[in-house]
């Protein structure tokens, strides 16, 4: 049902937008946004939308309560809340207001704030899946079906050809020839498919600040390559010196003090892309964040050989972010760039700090691939 | 939608039952609505139509969501209007609906009879939809956008109002003070009004020379007083702004549409302990006296307690006043009252005091009709009712971060409440001049009462404020015991500490 509200909240809902899109740099960079509900919107806490007012902080006024427990008693969280019996709803109280976005909603703002270009996915539009639409008209159908506007203009206008039209009385009955039905036309729609493939470092010089950076960064790669593609496989892969997949939860925890020898990924990365991605239909994103140290200046020669030869030729892209740690040498990006230079699939990135992030996500993001 | 037939052949039920006790209201219009129309009807502060405004919106969402999530449901809106207007939700309980409409009759009753709606527009329903029209017409004409962001600023003053400028008159009204002018009756320009004498001769002993003199210096005095403009010092903020700010005349018309909201609204808030106090207590009264069938007794019980529940941190304004109505009864009912029974230091022969005086019906129809939730909490709350509800006052701990039960003193307690109460917690500040420093700034003053206020907040008011009266806007506080100006010169803020009496703005 269509209510008058409707408009009062479509309102809201666009200042809630507006919002978000004025305090994109400051989520992105302090990791706000990760209210993460359910799966597929998500709840930011948006104090400033409230309307400001002369008030007193209720942590100055405190307040009375009732019921049971001594001076010194320690009310549990949330049974404090807004201002006694102040006047209902109109209290601005300690209240944030949690908006609530889905997942497109977010990557929209992303994308117009970021200015990112849309993806135009690999050559192949294969046809999918087939649809049905109810879009098209047929003469015989079930009368649930039977199109009102339409088989009355049948009738009308067999009735003037046939000169049985009386414009003083003008009865139109239709009869079993004028009858129009809905019927359905089957469309094929194109579905394009990405896979993302994660790589991080987590020997022991990766702090928890760096991949709390990755971990921020990855969210709104996810977000807009899922609002870019119907579907979106993650997966995970985690590495020392030696390489294993792992789930999402696990590749954001796990800390190894090993050492590095980034070729070991790699070549899980390219025998995964070969085995469960092969074939066209696939658009491939990997990215791989580390510190920048490898093990050896070998190790490093098989990683271009790898990249270049087996991973850049099958994927869309592939992007290297370098966070910046205390331990890290950031020797690894220097060697990239050497090594693969005239690469077009390839994009280098290096994130100093949290502010760095919103940069970073254009470089990966704002190629359009 | 209009109640189906066996709902409202109970609510004409309830309605007798209800004048049999005594209660006396407007004709009640009853109309059953889905729970997302009631939702709505809800976040529009219990009308069918108001104005467009995004925060009608959020509003709505909210109750939506807590809704869908289970957490909320609201089971009755009842509007102050002649007739009343009340909505029940479709889908409850026939119990539920009884108890509802018993406790709407008490509500409406409540309305038509405490003093403090006396002045109420009881049309509002009729405003409150020209109020969207006129705000519809200017959005079209001017632009959603222009239009609502003044309505946020008007909105951001809504709560400086003068709550008891309904009941008196501070100012003449200027026809009337003109017009029982007469020119004959007047004594002359300069002519000191003589004592009257009976007889011309004893004139001089009654009116002596110096006599004379005195009046003559007297009549100067005031003449010269009244020269001089009287200090300005103005509650209802909104009201000045209307009559004084540079305002075209949509910003005029949508000021003036707030400020009416507001004082529609402003006794709702002023009674609220004593309006669901009252509610309850005839809902119950009803309900358990006439209108229960035994098969309804554990549902009617559920619902009632459930509505009665207290969580620690909060006053539940139905339970409070409920159970104040109720001891107010028994006082009155059994003469616990009065100088004997205060003297009385025999504490047995007080716990079984009666009278038999049976005037506590009586006495509680008087308290709904002549107080308000300060007078009535400062009037009634006594030491022996606040131990029984085991009452207690918080405070916010800022080394642990936790609330703490802070006191369980009687009158720390009392005090706090009333504290909360009394201008609904909120700060109290008036406009003292208008032209501050000869400059037209405007200057307002905080009426200290040992709260700063939040400074954030303030000074983004003072933005609002500034987009209404076009010139720096001030406001004389007191922050971290220091006394302060705040100023907004419509591009930076600033704040300095003053003297205990600069800037007060006495010509």
């Amino acid at each position: 049902m269509t209510q008058k509200i409707d408009a009062d909240l479509a309102r809201f809902r666009h200042i809630v937008r507006g919002k978000v899109r004025q305090n994109l740099r400051r989520f992105i960079s302090q990791g706000e946004i990760f209210g993460k509900k359910g799966k597929d919107v998500v709840s930011i806490p948006l104090p400033q939308i409230q309307l400001p007012r002369f008030y007193y902080g209720h942590k100055q006024t405190g307040g009375v309560g009732q019921g049971e427990g001594e001076v010194g008693t320690v009310l549990q969280p949330g049974a404090v809340e807004g201002q006694g019996a102040g006047q209902a709803g109109s209290d601005p109280g300690e209240h944030v207001l949690e908006a609530e976005l889905t997942i497109e909603e977010l990557a929209q703002i992303l994308g117009e704030e970021l200015s990112l270009p849309r993806i135009e996915p690999r050559g192949k539009h294969r046809l999918e899946a087939e649809k049905s639409r109810y879009t098209g008209i047929h003469r015989s159908g079930p009368e649930s079906l039977r199109h009102f506007k339409r088989t009355y203009k049948e009738a009308l206008k067999r009735q003037i050809a046939a000169g049985l039209y009386d414009r003083e009385h003008p009865v139109v009955v239709p009869i079993r020839e004028d009858k129009r039905y809905r019927s359905w036309k089957t469309a094929w729609i194109p579905e394009c498919n990405a896979a993302v493939i994660y790589i991080m470092d987590v020997s022991g010089s990766m702090g928890d600040e760096q991949k709390e950076i990755v971990r921020i960064e990855s969210f709104w790669i996810d977000t807009w390559l899922q609002s870019q593609y119907q579907g979106l496989e993650v997966r995970y892969i985690t590495h020392d010196a030696a390489a294993r997949e792992v789930d999402r939860e696990t590749f954001f925890h796990t800390r190894e003090s090993g050492g590095t020898m980034i070729s070991s990924a790699y070549t899980l990365c390219a025998d995964m892309i070969a085995s469960d991605y092969g074939g066209a239909e696939w658009n491939i994103y990997p990215f791989h964040f580390s510190d920048g140290d490898n093990w050896s200046n070998d190790d490093t020669r098989l990683c271009l050989d790898i990249l270049k030869n087996r991973i850049l030729p099958a994927a869309n892209q592939f992007s290297y972010g370098q966070v910046e740690s205390p331990y890290g040498s950031g020797q690894f990006i220097k060697d990239l760039r050497e090594g693969l230079s005239g690469q077009e699939k390839l994009v280098l990135s290096e994130i100093r700090d949290r502010e760095a992030i919103v940069q970073s996500i254009r470089d990966f993001l704002g190629k359009g691939r | 939608m209009p109640l189906p037939r066996y709902l409202a052949e109970l609510s004409q039920q309830i309605r007798d039952h209800a004048r049999s006790f005594g209660l006396d209201f407007f004709e009640v219009i009853f109309e059953m609505l889905p729970y997302d129309a009631i939702n709505m009807v809800a976040a529009y502060g219990g009308f069918p139509t108001r104005y467009p405004h995004w925060r009608f919106g959020m509003e709505y969402q909210e109750l939506s969501r807590g809704y869908a999530y289970g957490l909320q449901k609201i089971y009755e809106m009842v509007i102050n209007n002649d007739p009343c207007y009340a909505y029940l939700l479709e889908g409850n309980s026939l119990v539920d609906q009884k108890l509802v409409m018993a406790h709407v009759y008490a509500h409406c009753d409540f309305f038509k009879n405490n003093l403090f709606f006396a002045h109420t527009n009881r049309k509002m329903m009729d405003d409150m939809a020209n109020h969207a029209t006129r705000v519809r017409r200017l959005a079209a004409r001017l632009g959603t956008e222009a239009v609502e962001s003044f309505i946020d600023c008007c909105l951001s003053l809504e709560n400086l109002i003068d709550l008891h400028a309904p009941h008196i008159r501070r100012r003449p009204e200027p026809a009337e003070a003109e017009a029982d002018t007469d020119d004959d009756e007047l004594p002359a320009e300069d002519e000191v009004p003589r004592l009257p004498v009976k007889r011309r001769y004893l004139d001089p002993f009654v009116n002596p020379a110096e006599f004379i003199e005195r009046q003559k210096k007297k009549q100067q005095r005031e003449k010269k007083d009244a020269a001089r403009p009287a200090a300005l010092r103005e509650r209802d903020v909104l009201g000045f702004l209307l009559e004084r700010a540079p305002l075209k005349r949509w910003q005029r018309d949508l000021l003036s549409i707030v400020r009416e909201e507001a004082y529609y609204f402003a006794p709702q808030g002023q009674t609220k302990i004593m309006n669901e106090g009252w509610a309850s207590f005839w809902h119950s009264t009803i309900m358990t006296h006439r209108m229960l069938n035994d098969a309804e007794v554990i549902d009617f019980a559920d619902h009632h307690s459930s509505t009665m529940g207290v969580r620690p941190g909060r006053i539940n304004p139905y339970k409070l006043g409920l159970e104040l109505l109720r001891y107010i009864e028994d006082k009155w009912n059994r003469g616990r009252f009065g100088k004997e029974y205060e003297e009385c230091a025999d504490l047995e022969k007080k716990r079984r005091w009666d009278k038999h005086l049976n005037r506590g019906r009586e006495k509680i129809f008087e308290v709904r009709r002549v107080h308000n939730d300060v007078t009535f909490i400062d009037e009634y709350l006594d030491q022996e009712f606040f131990e029984k509800q085991r009452l207690f006052a918080y405070d916010h701990n800022p080394q642990s971060g936790d609330w703490e039960i802070s006191s369980r003193d009687f009158k720390v307690v009392k005090q706090k409440l009333l504290f909360s109460l009394t201008n609904f917690g909120q700060p109290v500040i008036e406009v003292v001049d208008d032209n501050h420093l000869n400059r037209g700034e405007l200057l307002l003053v905080h009426r200290h009462q040992g709260l700063d206020l939040k400074l954030d907040w303030a000074q983004a008011t003072m933005e609002a404020l500034y987009r209404l009266w076009s010139r720096p806007v001030l406001v004389r506080t007191i922050s971290a015991e220091k006394h302060t100006l705040l100023r907004y010169d419509g591009k930076d803020h600033t704040s300095e500490t003053v003297g205990a009496s600069d800037g007060l703005g006495h010509k």
